[in-house]
């Protein structure tokens, strides 16, 4: 796999970027609505949000052909914030969510992200789908039968529409079809219109209306590294999966801090945090978007109708958007974890669902990635921390073999596999199929091999690999000097 | 006669039978070779880099869905290589097909997922369509 060329990536697929950015641009502005709602603001955040970040990263993103924008995993995150202290607070944390993602790229710790378990990454998938169809049940509390109607109508179109036309994206002709049906039946439905308001203006440079201090700080530090870690997780996956459907290699140490650009830039136009999305891009590549052109031409021409057709999209039912939602939420989950539960190791399962789990409850994507890597960490520690010690008698002379990892965890187990009481003169400890990891492991050896002398048993240590005699003789001297 | 076949596989039971025509087809001629072309679009990229996260080549995987064919082949002594082609199933696997002059091309009837097949039109009808050279569609 190769990487494009700076210029490559902009004019190498003129056509399919233009038709694709158009068809990305149409799918986009349901879902910006729908996350702005989410998280408490008005429509125009999640807007302007995608329009800013997908032109700014069609020229300082290093995955072409991606699609980045207001996303869900984002929306979910900051909820709190706008509750407690407002839209100027999100704003400023959406800068800072910017500056630390740049610092993310500028220290190159993208491939640090390999780090994080496979069951830990389908856990933030499933439980991200989880939340975004959750959130849409508000939609339906207390309402008139007509809504499901309208939400199931959707939902229809989106899945049947395909089989009459795959040139206009299903999701936009369910949004016209019920649209039309709840304004020319008038049934008086909850719009857009009653969740805020749509100005037909371009967005403008504003500083966040926020005190400079300290106590600003705080308060936006904590939602800012969530932010910042759960932007760049979704980004660096959708790009690694761009990677894999376009057969094309990308800089992700260039994505991170063009992620953080764009962020940036967004905090000051009035945008709240984003992200890169999977379905978006999905529908990207699989329209023929393959460069920076198409996310260029989803920004403009998202923006180019918010302000011609401004007047139309407040009176989008929202049951309509909750079903484009649901089916938001059908893709994104990967069915294919289910179906495979029971056939992973019983520990990886585990740790799939306490991430779903943990997110489920805290609402958090961030803690419930933090809680799968320690626990899955936990389980690796455990899972190598078994060690295995064979011993067998040769004349009047006891072997003991070890196989395993000695460290920390590993140590109090290992002391009680060793008889040191036995009537024999000599014993061998064979370490060849042993690694020393830790100064616990060495004193562990130490203790072996003076709990032997005390009985009178000569014991004589065999087999140190190269890094384990090195460690031995470190501590061992350093030990010595007490 | 047929000097170079072309089988598409997705790994499924269908694709399995495709792949025993494939390769006795193959087997007949004594210079013939057989490509296994694996079509990866979108949406399986998705759930396919999700769950090998972890490893070092997505590609690794789906190799491995092919060890069947791998095993058959190796039985009948037939020379074959998988290529992995990236898009929508049904133009893929038939641009590949007249761009690199292909004698014949061997599908299954019915991929894995009967709904994406109900929705999107079924792969083996299209390649018979569009390929220009004889389309082998095996039951």
């Amino acid at each position: 796999m190769n990487e494009l060329s700076y210029s490559q990536s902009w004019f190498g697929n003129i056509k399919g970027d233009i038709l694709s950015g158009l068809v990305v641009a149409l799918a986009l502005i349901p879902e910006a609505i729908a996350f702005s709602i989410i998280a408490g603001v008005d429509p125009m955040v999640g807007l302007y949000a995608s329009f800013t970040i997908a032109v700014v990263i069609a020229f300082v993103g290093g995955r072409p052909g991606m699609i980045s924008a207001a996303t869900g995993a984002m929306a979910l995150l900051f909820i709190d914030l706008i509750a407690e202290h407002g839209l100027q607070y999100l704003l400023a944390a959406t800068i800072l969510t910017g500056i630390l993602q740049i610092v993310f790229g500028i220290l190159k710790l993208a491939r640090y992200m390999k780090f994080i378990p496979r069951s830990v990454m389908i856990g933030f998938v499933n439980a991200l789908a989880i939340l975004i169809f959750t959130s849409q049940l508000d939609h339906f509390v207390d309402e008139v039968w007509v809504i499901y109607v309208l939400a199931a109508g959707t939902l229809a179109i989106i899945y049947l529409f395909p089989y009459i036309s795959k040139n206009v994206p299903s999701t936009l002709v369910a949004i016209v079809v019920i649209t039309g049906i709840a304004i020319y039946m008038d049934f008086g439905v909850r719009t857009v219109g009653d969740m805020g308001t749509i100005s037909q203006t371009l967005p403008l440079f504003l500083i966040p209306e926020i005190p400079l201090n300290l106590e600003t700080f705080y308060i936006i530090l904590p939602y800012s590294i969530a932010l910042a870690i759960v932007g760049l997780l979704e980004s660096l996956l959708t790009a690694s999966i761009v990677d894999d459907s376009t057969a094309t290699e990308s800089n992700k140490n260039v994505e991170s801090r063009g992620q953080g650009i764009a962020n940036i830039v967004t905090g000051f136009f009035g945008g709240m945090a984003g992200c890169a999305m999977i379905g978006q891009s999905v529908i990207n590549i699989k329209s023929g978007g393959r460069g920076r052109l198409s996310s260029l031409v989803a920004g403009v021409f998202l923006m180019f109708l918010i302000v011609v057709l401004g007047n139309i999209v407040v009176q989008i039912p929202m049951a309509a958007l909750a079903g484009v939602m649901i089916m938001v939420s059908i893709s994104t989950f990967d069915w294919n974890s289910l179906r495979t539960l029971h056939l992973i190791p019983r520990s990886d399962a585990v740790v799939m669902v306490v991430t779903v789990l943990t997110v489920v409850i805290t609402h958090n994507l961030a803690i419930g990635v933090f809680a799968g890597i320690l626990l899955s960490s936990i389980f690796f520690v455990s899972k190598i921390s078994r060690v295995r010690v064979e011993s067998s008698l040769i004349g009047d002379k006891r072997i003991y073999k070890v196989r395993g990892e000695l460290f920390f965890a590993s140590v109090t187990e290992f002391l009680t596999e060793f008889h040191y009481n036995e009537a024999i003169k000599q014993v061998e400890l064979n370490l060849s199929g042993s690694h020393i990891w830790d100064d616990s492991a060495v004193a562990a050896v130490d203790k072996i091999v003076s709990k032997f002398k005390e009985n009178g048993i000569e014991i004589e240590v065999t087999g140190l690999n190269e890094d384990s005699s090195e460690l031995v003789g470190k501590l061992a001297n350093k030990l010595g000097t007490h | 006669m047929y000097k170079k076949v072309l089988l598409a596989s997705d790994g499924s039971q269908h694709a399995k039978r495709a792949a025993e025509n494939a390769i006795n087809i193959t087997a007949c001629g004594s210079d013939s070779t057989l490509e296994v072309l694996y079509v990866v679009d979108a949406d399986k990229a998705k759930s396919d880099v999700l769950n090998n996260w972890n490893a070092i080549d997505v590609n690794d995987s789906r190799k491995v869905q092919m060890e069947e064919v791998d095993r058959l082949a190796k039985e009948a002594g037939v020379k074959y290589e998988i290529k992995i082609l990236h898009g929508e199933p049904g133009p893929s696997i038939v641009d590949y097909a007249n761009k690199n002059d292909a004698d014949i091309v061997v599908v299954g009837s019915r991929g894995l997922n009967g709904l994406q097949e109900f929705v999107l039109g079924s792969v083996s009808h299209k390649v018979a369509k569009r390929a220009n050279c004889p389309v082998l569609i095996v039951k």
